[in-house]
């Protein structure tokens, strides 16, 4: 099939950038959307014009690098899926496909479609962890955990930090990402210890890095490649009503 | 020359204690002094370098990615392995060390893999302590899998996310050091040169992929932990960004390369649709613990699988290998796959692929059942090819996956040039010649967490912290060759792209340096690799400039080091005169097509020493000696 599309270009962070129109042509609908980028790619190096930058690596959904909007829906059509798992049997012949990279404050573009996304690396550096020392902890079976809070644990845990979910929001929130980790740790007795503390400093970072609030609009779980849940933002919540309530008694 | 792997002496059980007397400390005062760069941010890394930052150590870690959460090994499915022995189903560190070291073929050091066996239960306490959700059964205790290669079930699993869940685990650790600033952290940065001094590794060169700029970095120690080289046959499991190219420049510094003949092509993944694929797209083993891999019984047959009646079907691991079935391990199941679709057996529209089929599980346990172990893996299966395999088999063929080759090192992971450790895949440690199944998160969290902290000790102790600044002239050397490998990638504005060359890079180690070798092909790729590489510094196009972030000339400079060490490997397996583990040659084999290996003559690690571009490289060996346990044909019957 063969297909138009208008792709974000930009040269640098402080350049101003425009939709520039490419054909795609032959394209087979076995080829992943990020394979059709490649052949378009490769025929603009041919041309000797440059290529479209955009990030990706592993190609198989699960390292969260890959970020574009296709159409306007982050990661594109498809539900619960990556831009690198999305394939070209989803569109057809003559289509027009518009693509653009994250858009948010808090993800300034470095080029193309390529983002900076390190303000979730500062979310998860404000109190994202368990604050264990190599060595030194318990036997694994110590200390059983229930099969159900365990696996909401791991539901949370899915998230593979892409930004889909700021890049969907209309307040370019970090809810869902922050709730997620949150969740993961807050489900279980190892990140119960330090629960009131870290909520309280990762949404603070989550303020502090340029992300909006959440005004419930659930965009966010509609574009998750992952399928993570908007109730995980319901808990972070509680979380955080506990902490502060706990914080703002007397001696503390 | 004769190498020497350092290991202790003493009984096996004891020589890892054994060693950590012997090892010198640095006391707390002093560890604050040193500082160590770690590159590559995979669960080696990130776990050694979160490790090393508690500890004190300054720690100046560097990724490629824009995350060091995002490591290749977070693709990593099935699980890792550890010999808790919660099953109690007969498991034991010894069973666990006999695995792995059988499964490679007894092609590895026995003190290094008996001390992965023994850290491996550390390993688990230290991710649950993290808060890895590992599953569980209702009694709120930890599940364990069965896995290829064993009659045991020692592997932990987090659903099919089990690499993911750990680097997170580990990622989280660094995150929690780089707050604390022990650990400064580099991302989008590509390592392109080590820096020696005085025969001691004392830093690195560095691109940062956003501006362009090439960037000099002292440290006291240098911690390779770049991951493996499976991308050298184009299409491969890994990402697409994983490369050789820090391991590779090393090498050309003078660090050894071991064993770069010896790479795990992987039975279950997805075969390939058209011209078009730049990924291969694996499926975890643990599937088949409950699909039966099979072909049609008569050559040619096109029928749909439904008119294919029971009787004239081949379960063709289940027929040559009784005890294991389809859990045979992985180089023995790819090999029969190959062999198989040779025969002109092999299903789908190009003939080279097998079935794994469910259908037998589902009656057995039901659909849900399934769904609930393996569902992101189906749902997966089915957004690449379009089709459930809950209701007709999944299409499979063997893909590279894995490169149990390396960087030498000794039993304290530190490479022949002092101050140099490589970790994790990067080394060549741990799996001899064919690694077995959830292994790899293991020794990449063994090293890290568990390993390196102790061994980095012993070196550092030796030497007077930050006594080479980036003021040497070493640094300025190094950087003017990167600056001018740069303009010359640049400046050839040839007519094929760097894709086109990796395309057929592949394409000649694959058909030749492949599953299966012979002498006659690997002389073969011997005469073409070089003429390839020729065509690449004549004819290649690279767009854009150097001080700018440039993906094109990110891959070029990557296929450059493919191109020189796809010879290498060929050199490796031409030399390696008997088949083991993943190594097969086609001479060397059994009446029933089984890998004949050849103790006399080959119980060594090959070891590569780069004598110069226009010269042919030297060979060192470390003979391996076996003080525990037998050489035995190794049986899966």
């Amino acid at each position: 099939m063969n297909l138009t599309l208008y792709v974000w270009k930009q040269k640098s962070k402080d350049q101003p950038g425009e939709l520039v129109q490419y054909d795609a042509r032959n394209v087979s609908p076995d080829m992943s959307f990020l394979e059709m980028l490649d052949v378009v790619n490769e025929g603009l190096i041919r041309e000797n014009n440059e290529p479209i930058a955009f990030d990706h690596d592993c190609r198989e959904g699960i390292c969260g690098t890959c970020s574009q909007v296709i159409n306007g829906i982050p990661h594109g059509p498809q539900e619960r899926t990556t831009v690198c798992q999305l394939h070209m049997r989803n569109f057809k012949d003559g289509d027009t496909i518009y693509i653009e990279p994250w858009r948010a404050k808090a993800f300034p573009v470095i080029k193309d479609l390529i983002v900076d996304r390190s303000a979730f690396e500062s979310i998860i550096q404000s109190g994202g962890y368990v604050s264990v020392h190599t060595g030194g902890v318990p036997d694994a079976n110590a200390i059983p955990i229930p099969k159900e809070d365990a696996d909401i644990s791991m539901d949370a845990a899915e998230c593979i930090g892409c930004g889909a979910c700021v890049a969907a929001c209309p307040n370019g929130s970090a809810m869902l990402f922050t709730a997620a980790k949150i969740t993961n740790l807050a489900m279980l007795p190892q990140g119960k210890v330090e629960a009131k503390k870290r909520v309280c400093m990762m949404t603070e970072e989550m303020l502090n890095q340029g992300f909006g609030n959440c005004s419930n609009h659930y965009e966010c779980q509609a574009a998750c490649p992952k399928g993570i849940k908007v109730s995980f933002i319901a808990k972070l919540n509680r979380e955080f009503t506990k902490a502060v309530n706990i914080f703002s008694e007397p001696g503390e | 020359m004769i190498l020497d792997g350092k290991s202790p002496s003493g009984p096996l059980a004891e020589k890892w204690d054994r060693r950590r007397q012997e090892l010198k400390l640095v006391n707390p005062a002093n560890k604050r002094k040193y500082k160590i760069i770690v590159v590559g941010t995979g669960l080696a890394g990130a776990s050694a370098a979160a490790t090393l930052g508690e500890l004190g150590y300054n720690i100046e870690a560097f990724c490629y990615q824009d995350s060091p959460r995002r490591g290749h090994s977070i693709a990593a499915q099935g699980g890792i392995n550890a010999a808790k022995n919660y099953p109690n189903d007969g498991d034991s560190i010894y069973r666990l060390f006999y695995d792995t070291i059988k499964s490679g073929d007894f092609r590895s050091r026995e003190a290094n893999v008996y001390r992965l066996a023994q850290v491996s239960n550390n390993i688990i306490d230290q991710c649950v302590a993290q808060g890895v959700p590992f599953a569980r059964d209702y009694a709120g205790y930890l599940d364990n899998r069965s896995f290829g290669g064993a009659q045991v079930s020692r592997t932990f699993y987090a659903r099919g996310q089990t690499g993911q869940q750990l680097l997170l685990g580990a990622y989280s650790a660094l995150s929690r050091q780089i707050r604390a600033g022990t650990v400064k952290l580099y991302p989008r940065s590509e390592m392109l040169d080590i820096v020696i001094v005085n025969n001691e590794a004392k830093g690195i060169i560095v691109r940062d992929l956003v501006t362009g700029r090439i960037e000099s970095f002292a440290g006291d120690a240098v911690c390779l932990c770049t991951g493996g080289f499976a991308n050298v046959f184009y299409l491969s499991t890994n990402a697409m960004g994983s490369n050789v190219t820090a391991a590779y420049r090393a090498y050309k510094k003078g660090a050894y390369f071991a064993n770069p003949c010896y790479t795990q092509i992987h039975p279950t993944c997805i075969p390939v649709s058209g011209d078009h694929q730049s990924k291969l797209t694996l499926m975890s083993e643990s599937l088949r613990n409950d699909g039966r891999v099979w072909v049609p019984l008569k050559k040619g047959d096109t029928r749909a699988v439904k008119d294919i009646p029971e009787n004239e079907r081949d379960y063709y691991l289940e027929r040559k290998y009784p005890s294991f079935g389809n859990l045979a391990p992985r180089d023995i199941s790819s090999r029969s796959a190959k062999e198989v679709c040779d025969e002109g057996r092999g299903i789908g529209a190009s003939g080279r692929g097998v079935y794994l089929d469910f259908a037998d599980s589902i009656q057995r346990l039901g659909e849900d059942t399934i769904r609930e172990r393996y569902g992101n893996l189906f749902e997966m299966y089915e957004r690449i090819t379009g089709e459930n395999a809950y209701r007709q088999p999944m299409r499979i063929y063997p893909a590279p996956h894995y490169t149990m080759g390396g960087l030498w090192v000794d039993y304290n992971l530190q490479s022949n040039i002092p101050g140099l450790f490589v970790l994790g895949e990067a080394n060549f440690s741990d799996h001899g010649a064919n690694r077995l199944g959830a292994s790899a998160l293991m020794q990449g969290l063994a090293d890290g967490y568990f390993i390196i902290p102790y061994t980095i000790a012993d070196y550092l102790a030796r030497t007077e912290p930050g006594n080479i600044t980036t003021e040497h002239e070493e640094f300025g050397h190094s950087r003017e060759k990167i600056a001018s490998l740069t303009d010359k990638l640049l400046s050839i504005k040839g007519d094929k792209t760097v894709t086109r060359f990796h395309y057929e890079l592949g394409r000649i180690m694959w058909d030749y340096v492949g599953m299966s070798r012979s002498e006659k092909g690997l002389n073969t790729a011997l005469e073409k690799i070089p003429a390839l590489r020729a065509e690449f510094w004549k004819n290649v196009r690279v767009t854009g400039q150097g001080h700018e972030l440039n993906q094109e000339l990110e891959k070029a400079g990557r296929v450059a080091d493919f191109l020189e060490f796809g010879e290498l490997m060929a050199r490796d397996a031409l030399e390696r005169n008997e088949s083991c583990g993943g190594h097969f040659r086609e001479e060397y084999q059994s009446l029933d097509g089984e890998a004949t290996r050849d103790d006399q003559n080959f119980s060594h690690v090959a070891a590569w020493e780069y004598k110069g571009a226009d010269n042919a490289p030297e060979m060192h060996k470390e003979p391996l000696e076996f003080e525990n346990v037998e050489l035995a044909v190794r049986s899966y019957k």
